[in-house]
């Protein structure tokens, strides 16, 4: 029971943090249609803007607005710059966009930060609570309780205000959006902003649990895909719960059969489901027009 | 003579003469060496371009079948005394095989589903390379040895080049010939509705694996030339970059053109050998780099100059 325990919860610290970059992943798919590769270099400017910022002087809560901000103005500027100019492009070729700019943050990244692995300090202390024999590091609560009030807040905001409601429009029917009106590359621009916050915060959150280093954004991209791919790309409710899923088997995979392979679970899985369920868990089937 | 024979001939014809000149031009060995590696990542591109260019499937994790060729070539006289040139051979079937078996479920899926799939392909393979430690050498890599044939030794830079130069010339005939042929006017079809194909009689799933085989096949035939030309093989050739690297040369080159996935190619090898002189600037250039091409020449090099070109005729 004691090691369920410690390996649920080991599970759900990780899925929470692919369930954000799945929700990402999501949000600006459903604005564009584009895969955003560089999803996980947003997590790697969370992490490694803090822990800098934080080693200068600047104080903890300070230093990661800080690195939400920095985030976001990426963000904005991978969409101005990169996504904007090749509207209209294949997917394929928006994938290689998307790719190349995360090659292009992760380069620069190397060379204003470090290619060393750095840690933050726990928000709360390092002193596990027990719970039925297990022991749960206060990080994890702070990482679970921060994923869970990003996506509240996020369906929040779709469904009460205005330009959530934009926002849903264009998902749904971009031609037919910008029809009533709806600016929607301001809508575009949005959710390349919110998703790089919804990143960097992940990144924030679980850097005291599994460090962090300039590297660290591709295998979290790998991963957010796969988990958002698992839900049914496109659902936000799916993108969580693929991310969580992913997280929990990921935990469970390393405790009970192999360690040397834990990486290797994410992508069994999810050619094991596309196999049956081409559309993803949660997905609608497609109808191809002749 | 058919207008597709006459620019059929006028291809290959360029790449023969391309073939010769360069050595001529860069007689040196770094020269010749960073040349071959252009002929083997436009092996290993073409057989993509025909998976992607003309009939529309992706393939985010081709590394896989590069690294299957590579490891084949190293692994088969480490372990079992075979022949390098046999093991490399015995790799290129296996890659054909494994994208045979995988082939029929994965080419279901579409569009990014199809691009995840693959991904997953490519890093399992990756990752299998990277813990099999007793077998593969794990991240430490492993070494090839010389290749002999007949008691002849193998080596020096101007051999390789022309092997390899002569094997991405029969690379090239070959595909130019699937596309002119009846199977390459079903993946045309196919590419552009797969319904309307299969209404028009084609067997698309039949299609779609054949040309997913053939891609698996030229990628694991350069691998296995890598592994030969390197001496040695690590993980490296089955990562994730690799794969990108790969679906990049395809598309910078201009998607669907069999000349642009050999301009790709030798566009992406050669550019990161000129970057070595910005050391740590090389994936900040490399990233930018491509972002820049995929933007303001979002067709591809070749069609986009060919474009250029009939534009300024008319004009």
């Amino acid at each position: 029971m004691a090691e369920f325990l410690q390996l649920l919860f080991a599970g759900l610290t990780v899925g929470a943090v692919y369930a954000l970059v799945a929700l990402g992943f999501t949000l600006i798919f459903q604005a564009s249609e584009v895969v955003n590769f560089a999803q996980g270099e947003f997590v790697m400017l969370g992490g490694m803007v803090t822990v800098f910022a934080f080693k200068a002087g600047v104080p903890l809560p300070l230093a990661a607005l800080l690195a939400v901000l920095v985030a976001v103005a990426v963000g904005l500027s991978l969409h101005r710059f990169a996504i904007e100019p090749a509207k209209g492009a294949t997917v394929v070729t928006l994938i290689i966009v998307t790719i190349g700019a995360s090659i292009f943050i992760r380069g620069i990244a190397q060379i204003v930060f470090d290619k060393q692995f750095h840690a933050l300090p726990a928000f709360s202390g390092d002193e596990p609570l027990r719970l039925l024999g297990a022991a749960i590091l206060p990080q994890s609560l702070w990482v679970l309780g921060g994923a869970a009030l990003v996506v509240v807040g996020l369906r929040l905001f779709m469904e009460r205000t205005l330009f959530g409601a934009a926002v849903r429009a264009t998902a749904a029917n971009r031609l037919a959006a910008e029809l009533v009106g709806i600016d929607t590359r301001r809508v575009l621009a949005f959710a390349f902003g919110v998703s790089a916050a919804i990143g960097a915060l992940g990144g924030i959150l679980v850097t005291p649990v599994t460090l962090t280093s300039y590297a660290v954004g591709t295998l979290l991209a790998l991963k957010g895909f796969a988990a958002a791919m698992l839900g049914g790309i496109g659902n936000p409710v799916g993108a969580v719960l693929g991310g969580v899923l992913l997280g929990l088997l990921e935990s469970f995979a390393a405790g009970w059969i192999s360690s040397t392979y834990k990486d290797a679970v994410a992508f069994v899985v999810i050619l094991l489901v596309l196999f049956a369920l081409p559309q993803g868990l949660l997905g609608r089937r497609a109808i191809e027009r002749v | 003579m058919t207008p597709a024979t006459r620019s059929k001939i006028a291809l290959l014809g360029t790449l023969a003469v391309l073939l010769l000149v360069v050595p001529l031009l860069f007689p040196s060995a770094f020269h010749l060496r960073v040349a071959a590696l252009v002929w083997i990542n436009a092996i290993a591109a073409l057989g993509l371009a025909l998976l992607m260019g003309l009939a529309g499937q992706v393939s985010l994790g081709h590394a896989g079948f590069l690294a299957i060729g590579a490891y084949a070539t190293a692994l088969g006289p480490r372990h079992l005394g075979l022949d390098p040139l046999l093991s490399m051979l015995a790799g290129v079937f296996a890659a054909g095989i494994l994208a045979f078996l995988v082939g029929r479920p994965i080419l279901r899926l579409k569009g990014h589903y199809l691009a995840v799939a693959t991904l997953g392909l490519g890093i399992l393979v990756h990752l299998v390379v990277v813990s099999e430690v007793a077998i593969t050498g794990g991240p430490d890599g492993i070494q090839v040895p010389r290749l002999v044939l007949f008691g002849w030794r193998v080596v020096g830079p101007e051999i390789w080049y022309a092997i390899t130069g002569v094997v991405l010339l029969l690379a090239t005939w070959i595909a130019l010939n699937l596309e002119d042929s009846s199977t390459g006017r079903a993946l045309r079809a196919l590419h552009d509705s797969e319904i309307a194909a299969a209404v028009a009689g084609i067997d698309v799933a039949r299609h779609k694996l054949l040309v997913f085989v053939v891609a698996a096949v030229y990628a694991a035939l350069a691998g296995g030339l890598l592994a030969l030309l390197n001496r040695f093989v690590t993980p490296d050739v089955a990562s994730f970059l690799r794969s990108i690297e790969l679906v990049t040369m395809v598309v910078i080159g201009g998607m669907g053109s069999i000349a642009g996935a050999i301009v790709g190619a030798a566009l992406l090898t050669v550019l990161p050998q000129l970057l070595t002189f910005f050391h740590d600037y090389e994936h900040a250039v490399l990233g930018l780099a491509i972002v820049l091409f995929m933007v303001f020449l979002r067709q591809g090099i070749v069609p986009g100059l060919a474009g250029l070109f009939a534009r300024g005729r008319r004009a």
